[in-house]
C-alpha cells in the first residue's frame, strides 16, 4: 500500500506544484492587484472606482444574454437534425460546425467588415439592385453577430453529443405511450437534453460576456465591453490595479453565473468538454 | 418535405458559417488592395505575404511554441491523469479536478490578465523590466493546455481495466515497465487527442497569448491583431486562406482515419458475432 | 488425498480500509497442489485474501509465508504465484500469441522456447490456430481460455482464480468447470480459488474455506462442509437447510420442536442449546399418523427431479423435497433418521437463516445476486 502511495505521490508532484505556481498563484495575484495601488498598499479605490462601468457591465451582459439565447436557438434544432442523420453525414456536419473553430478569429470577424461595412459587399449588392444602403457596421446588432458568429459552434457541440447519444428508443416508447412528435420533443428529448444546453449555455455566455476584439471592431469602438475595459487598462492606460478588479469582478460574475446554471443540470464535467 | 426543410436549415447555417471564409478567400485573390470589392485576379498577395519576414517569423514562432507547449503538456497531463486517477482521498481528488479546471471555465482575458500579472509581479522582484516573451508564452500557454490533456486522457484511464497494470505485474512487470507496456498502449489515444487538442489551442490563441508575450517574440495570431488595428490589404486574406486550407486538409485526413477505424471495430465485432 | 508440504501459509493476517475491518486475523495454510476454494458472500473478503497472496495489497499486520520464507514486502512481480482476473485482464492492444508470450518474454526466454510454450499453452486450452487474432474479437469463454494460457504460460507455483467464471453464462460455466479440474490435475499446480457459488465450490474443491465479514466460518472438504456445517451461516450459504433452535439433553439425543431425536452427535454440555440443521432432501414425508412431527402444506412448487414443499409445523416452515406430490392445504407427518440431523453450537449466526416463512423463488434470487460486486479490497474506490 506504502509503496503504490509513494508512487502516485510522486507522479503527481509536477502537476500539483504546476498548478499551484501558474493557476492559484495567478489568480491570488488578481485578487492582490485589484486591492492595492501602485506602491503596494492596501486600498478599496480599484472596486469603488468600478462604479464608472456600471454600463459596461451592464451592456456587457445584455449583449452576452443576446448573443447566447440566439445562438441557442439557432443551435437546437441543427443539433437535433444532425444527431437524426445517417452516421456519414452527421460526421460532415459535425466537420463542418468544427472547422471554422479552427481558424483564427481575429480574421474571421475582420472579415464582417468587409460584409457589413457601408461599402461592404451587402451595401454594394443593395445598390446594384437600386436600394438605399443600411448602416450596419458599428450597430450593437453588428457586435452582436460577431458574437453568434464566433461562438455558435460552442453551442451546437455539446447539444449534438447529447442527443447523439440518446436512445431512440426512448422515442417510440413515449410514441407508444400517447405522444404526438411535438410532444415526445417537448417531454422527452429537451429534457435529456438539457445537460448539453447547460454546457453550451456557459461555454458561449463566458467568451461573449469577457470578448474585447468583437465590439471594437464591429462595434467602431462605440459600444464598449468589460473586456475592452480590461484590455484597455493592460494594454493603454497601464493601471493594472484596475484592470485586476474589473477582471476580478467579471470572475466573480461568471462564477455566480455558473453556480446558478449549475443547479439546473448536475452534469460531470466531461460534458463541457464535449 | 420535412427532410427539405432540415436540408434547408442546415444550408442556411452553413452559409453563415462559411460566408465570411468565403469573402475572404475569394478577396484573397484581389487585383487591387480593397477588401470588399473584387477588382480583377492576381497571386500577388499570395507573392507579398511569401516575401513577408514579419509574417514568415511569427509563423515559425508559432510552429515552435505550439509543438514545445502541447509536447510539455501532453507528457506533464498524461502523468497528472494517471496521477489523478490514482488518488484515494476523494476531497483531494475533487480539488485537484476543480483547480484543473480553473483554465478552461476562466473567461480567455482572465486566464491571461493573471498569469500577466504574475509574470510582471515576479520579474519586477529580478529588476528585469520586460520579462514578457517565450518563456512566459510557453508556461501560458502549457497552462491552458493541460486541462485539455488532462481531460481526454482520463476517460480513457477510466475505461482501461485497473486490473491490467495488475496482471502485467502479476507476468513479472515492476510498476513503472507494467505502465509503459500495458496501460500505456492503451490510453494513447487519448493521448493523441489532447496532443492535437493542445497543438491547434496554441497555434490558434491569441487572447491569452496578447496578454503574455512582449515585442520580443510575435505569434502569428498577435501580428495578424496588429495588422487589423490598421487597414487590413488582401495578404491578411491570402495568409487566412492558407491556413483555412491546411486547416480543411487536416481535418478530413483525420475523419478518414477516424472512419476507418470505425468501420475496422464493426468487422471485428461482426467477426466475434458469428464464433459465438 | 496425501498430505503435501504446506505451499502458503497465512499468519493473523488482519486488514482494514478506512478504518473498515476487511480481514480480522485470518490463518490459513495451503498444501501443495491442492485445489482449494475461499467462498462466501460479496464483501467477505476472500478477494482481499488473493491480493495479499499476489502481492497487490499488503496486510496492516501477520505474516505470508511462501514455502517457509515469509514474503512480506515482496512485490508481485517476483512473487511465484500467477492471477486470472475476474474479468480476464487481457491486453486489449496485443493479439492472442502476445499476451500469452507477455510474461515470458519478461522473463528474457529465447524466441523458440516462447513459441513453444506458447503453442503447448495454447493446445491445453483447446485454442490452436488462435495465434492472431484480436482480443477483442473472442467471445467470452474464449477470452477465458486465453488468460488460462496466459497465467500458466509462466509455469507459476501457486494459480490464484478470482471469480474466474463469473462472466460466463450457465452452460459454458459447467464446461469450464471440467475443463480447470482437468487442467489442475494433469499440471498438479495449486489453484486457489474464490467464488460465491456454492454450487462451483462443491463440485471442483478438495477444500473449501467459507469465509464470512473477514473471518473464516470452516475449513473442510466438500462433504465436510456440506453434512457437518458448523454454524447457521454455513448451514444457509451451501446449499437449503432447515435450521431451528433445540436443546441438547445429552450425547446422541436432542429436543427440537417440542419432540425428542435421535440423533449422532455428542460432546455438548447438558442441555445445552444448540442449532439443529435437517437439509430438505433428507425429510421423508410419511402419513401424519405415522409422522414424527405433523403439519400442513402451504406451497408446493414442481422442480422437475422433485416438488419443493413448505410445511407448517407449529408455525415454523420447513422445506422439504420429495419425489411425492401432495396438495396444498394436506395435512401430513414428516420424519428424520439420526443421521441426517446435523447438531451445532449456536453462535452468532443463530436465528438469522433457516426458516422458510418468507420464502418465495423470486425473493431468493433477488437476495442472492449472481454477479458481485467486487470485495472491497485494495481497490482505488471510483466516483
Amino acid at each position: 500500500m506504502k509503496k503504490t502511495s509513494f508512487l502516485s505521490k510522486l507522479i503527481n508532484a509536477p502537476y500539483i506544484v504546476w498548478s499551484v505556481l501558474f493557476i492559484v498563484a495567478p489568480m491570488i495575484m488578481v485578487v492582490y492587484y485589484a486591492f492595492t495601488d501602485r506602491s503596494g498598499a492596501f486600498t478599496w479605490n480599484n472596486i469603488t472606482a468600478l462604479t464608472a462601468y456600471k454600463e459596461t457591465f451592464a451592456r456587457s451582459i445584455g449583449y452576452a444574454v443576446a448573443a447566447t439565447v440566439i445562438c441557442l436557438v439557432l443551435a437546437y434544432p441543427l443539433a437535433y437534425i444532425m444527431a437524426r442523420s445517417k452516421a456519414s453525414k452527421q460526421r460532415t456536419l459535425m466537420m463542418l460546425v468544427m472547422l471554422p473553430m479552427w481558424m483564427n478569429f481575429l480574421i474571421r470577424t475582420y472579415s464582417w467588415i468587409s460584409i457589413l461595412s457601408n461599402t461592404g459587399i451587402i451595401n454594394n449588392l443593395l445598390k446594384a439592385v437600386g436600394l438605399p444602403t443600411v448602416q450596419m457596421i458599428n450597430t450593437p446588432g453588428a457586435v452582436i453577430l460577431g458574437m453568434v458568429y464566433n461562438f455558435l459552434p460552442y453551442m451546437v457541440l455539446p447539444i449534438y453529443s447529447i442527443m447523439s447519444k440518446l436512445d431512440y428508443s426512448l422515442t417510440e416508447a413515449a410514441q407508444d405511450l400517447g405522444c404526438s412528435s411535438t410532444s415526445v420533443l417537448r417531454r422527452v428529448i429537451m429534457p435529456l437534453s438539457m445537460p448539453g444546453v447547460v454546457s453550451g449555455i456557459t461555454m458561449v455566455f463566458v467568451p461573449s460576456v469577457s470578448t474585447f476584439y468583437i465590439s471594437q471592431k464591429l462595434g467602431g469602438g462605440k459600444f464598449l465591453l468589460v473586456g475592452d475595459s480590461i484590455e484597455m487598462q493592460f494594454q493603454s492606460a497601464y493601471n493594472y490595479n484596475l484592470g485586476a478588479s474589473l477582471s476580478l469582478v467579471l470572475m466573480l460574475m461568471i462564477i455566480v453565473c455558473m453556480l446558478v446554471m449549475n443547479r439546473f443540470a448536475d452534469d460531470d464535467e466531461e460534458a463541457i468538454l464535449i | 418535405m420535412k427532410k427539405a426543410a432540415s436540408n434547408l436549415y442546415i444550408g442556411l447555417i452553413m452559409f453563415f458559417l462559411y460566408a465570411p471564409m468565403l469573402v475572404m478567400i475569394v478577396l484573397s485573390f484581389n487585383g487591387t488592395a480593397s477588401t470588399s470589392v473584387m477588382e480583377g485576379f492576381s497571386l500577388k498577395w499570395y507573392q507579398q505575404l511569401l516575401g513577408d519576414n514579419v509574417t514568415l517569423t511569427a509563423l515559425s514562432n508559432t510552429l515552435l511554441l505550439a509543438v514545445s507547449s502541447s509536447l510539455i503538456s501532453v507528457v506533464l497531463g498524461t502523468m497528472a491523469a494517471v496521477g489523478i486517477h490514482t488518488m484515494k482521498k476523494k476531497w483531494v481528488k475533487n480539488a485537484v479536478l476543480t483547480v484543473t479546471n480553473i483554465p478552461m471555465m476562466n473567461p480567455e482575458i482572465v486566464t491571461g490578465v493573471s498569469m500577466m500579472l504574475l509574470f510582471v509581479f515576479v520579474g519586477s522582484f529580478v529588476s528585469s523590466k520586460d520579462a514578457l516573451g517565450f518563456p512566459t508564452l510557453l508556461i501560458a500557454h502549457i497552462t491552458f493546455n493541460l486541462p485539455y490533456v488532462i481531460l481526454s486522457v482520463l476517460p480513457k484511464l477510466r475505461q482501461t481495466d485497473k486490473h491490467l497494470s495488475e496482471a502485467a505485474q502479476d507476468l513479472g512487470c515492476t510498476p513503472v515497465s507494467a505502465f509503459f507496456k500495458v496501460v500505456l498502449p492503451n490510453i494513447s489515444s487519448g493521448i493523441i487527442t489532447g496532443l492535437i487538442m493542445a497543438f491547434t489551442l496554441s497555434l490558434d490563441d491569441f487572447i491569452i497569448s496578447y496578454f503574455v508575450t512582449g515585442p520580443k517574440f510575435q505569434t502569428l495570431p498577435i501580428v495578424i491583431f496588429s495588422m487589423t488595428k490598421k487597414k487590413v490589404k488582401p495578404d491578411m486574406y491570402a495568409l487566412s486562406t492558407l491556413i483555412f486550407v491546411t486547416v480543411l486538409a487536416l481535418l478530413i485526413l483525420m475523419n478518414v482515419m477516424q472512419a476507418r477505424a470505425e468501420n475496422k471495430q464493426k468487422k471485428q465485432i461482426g467477426n466475434k458475432e458469428d464464433k459465438s | 488425498m496425501e498430505k503435501n508440504a504446506v505451499i502458503i501459509d497465512l499468519k493473523n493476517i488482519s486488514v482494514s480500509f478506512d478504518g473498515q475491518p476487511i480481514l480480522k486475523d485470518l490463518n490459513l495454510y495451503i498444501r501443495d497442489g491442492e485445489f482449494i476454494t475461499l467462498l462466501g458472500p460479496s464483501g467477505c473478503g476472500k478477494t482481499t485474501t488473493l491480493r495479499i497472496i499476489a502481492g497487490f495489497l499488503e496486510p496492516d499486520s501477520g505474516e505470508v509465508i511462501f514455502e517457509g520464507k515469509a514474503i512480506n514486502g515482496v512485490p508481485a512481480y517476483k512473487r511465484q504465484v500467477n492471477t486470472i482476473f475476474q474479468r480476464y485482464a487481457l491486453f486489449p492492444h496485443l493479439n492472442v500469441y502476445e499476451n500469452i508470450a507477455f510474461g515470458l518474454k519478461q522473463q528474457k526466454k529465447s524466441k523458440q522456447e516462447i513459441r513453444s510454450t506458447v503453442e503447448e499453452m495454447l493446445a491445453l486450452v483447446n485454442l490452436k490456430g488462435f495465434e492472431k487474432r484480436n482480443i477483442n474479437s473472442l467471445s467470452g469463454g474464449q477470452q477465458q481460455r486465453v488468460a488460462i494460457a496466459r497465467a500458466l504460460a509462466v509455469k507459476p507455483r501457486v494459480l490464484l482464480l478470482d471469480e474466474p467464471l463469473g462472466a460466463l453464462d450457465l452452460k459454458l460455466r459447467k464446461d469450464m468447470q471440467v475443463e480447470l479440474k482437468n487442467i489442475q490435475k494433469r499440471l498438479g499446480i495449486t489453484f486457489i480459488y474464490v467464488t460465491h457459488d456454492q454450487e462451483e465450490a462443491l463440485s471442483m474443491s478438495d477444500t473449501i474455506v467459507v469465509m464470512n465479514a473477514g473471518e473464516i466460518q470452516q475449513i473442510g472438504t466438500p462433504t465436510d462442509i456440506y453434512n457437518e456445517p458448523k454454524n447457521a451461516f454455513v448451514a444457509d450459504f451451501i446449499g437449503e437447510s432447515n435450521i431451528v433452535d433445540g436443546i441438547m439433553h445429552s450425547d446422541f439425543s436432542v429436543e427440537f420442536q417440542g419432540i425428542k431425536f435421535q440423533c449422532v452427535d455428542k460432546g455438548f454440555g447438558k442441555d445445552e442449546p444448540v442449532d439443529v440443521v435437517v437439509r430438505p432432501e433428507d425429510v421423508d414425508i410419511v402419513a401424519p399418523e405415522d409422522g414424527m412431527l405433523k403439519g400442513i402444506v402451504t406451497s408446493v412448487t414442481f422442480k422437475g427431479v422433485h416438488y419443493e414443499i413448505i410445511v407448517d409445523i407449529d408455525g415454523f416452515k420447513w422445506m422439504v423435497q420429495t419425489t411425492e406430490y401432495s396438495a396444498v392445504g394436506d395435512k401430513i407427518g414428516i420424519s428424520i433418521k439420526p443421521d441426517e440431523i446435523q447438531v451445532m453450537k449456536k453462535s452468532e449466526y443463530s436465528g438469522l437463516y433457516g426458516d422458510y416463512s418468507s420464502f418465495s423463488e423470486e425473493f431468493d434470487e433477488l437476495s442472492n445476486p449472481s454477479v458481485e460486486a467486487d470485495d472491497a479490497g485494495g481497490e482505488t474506490v471510483e466516483e
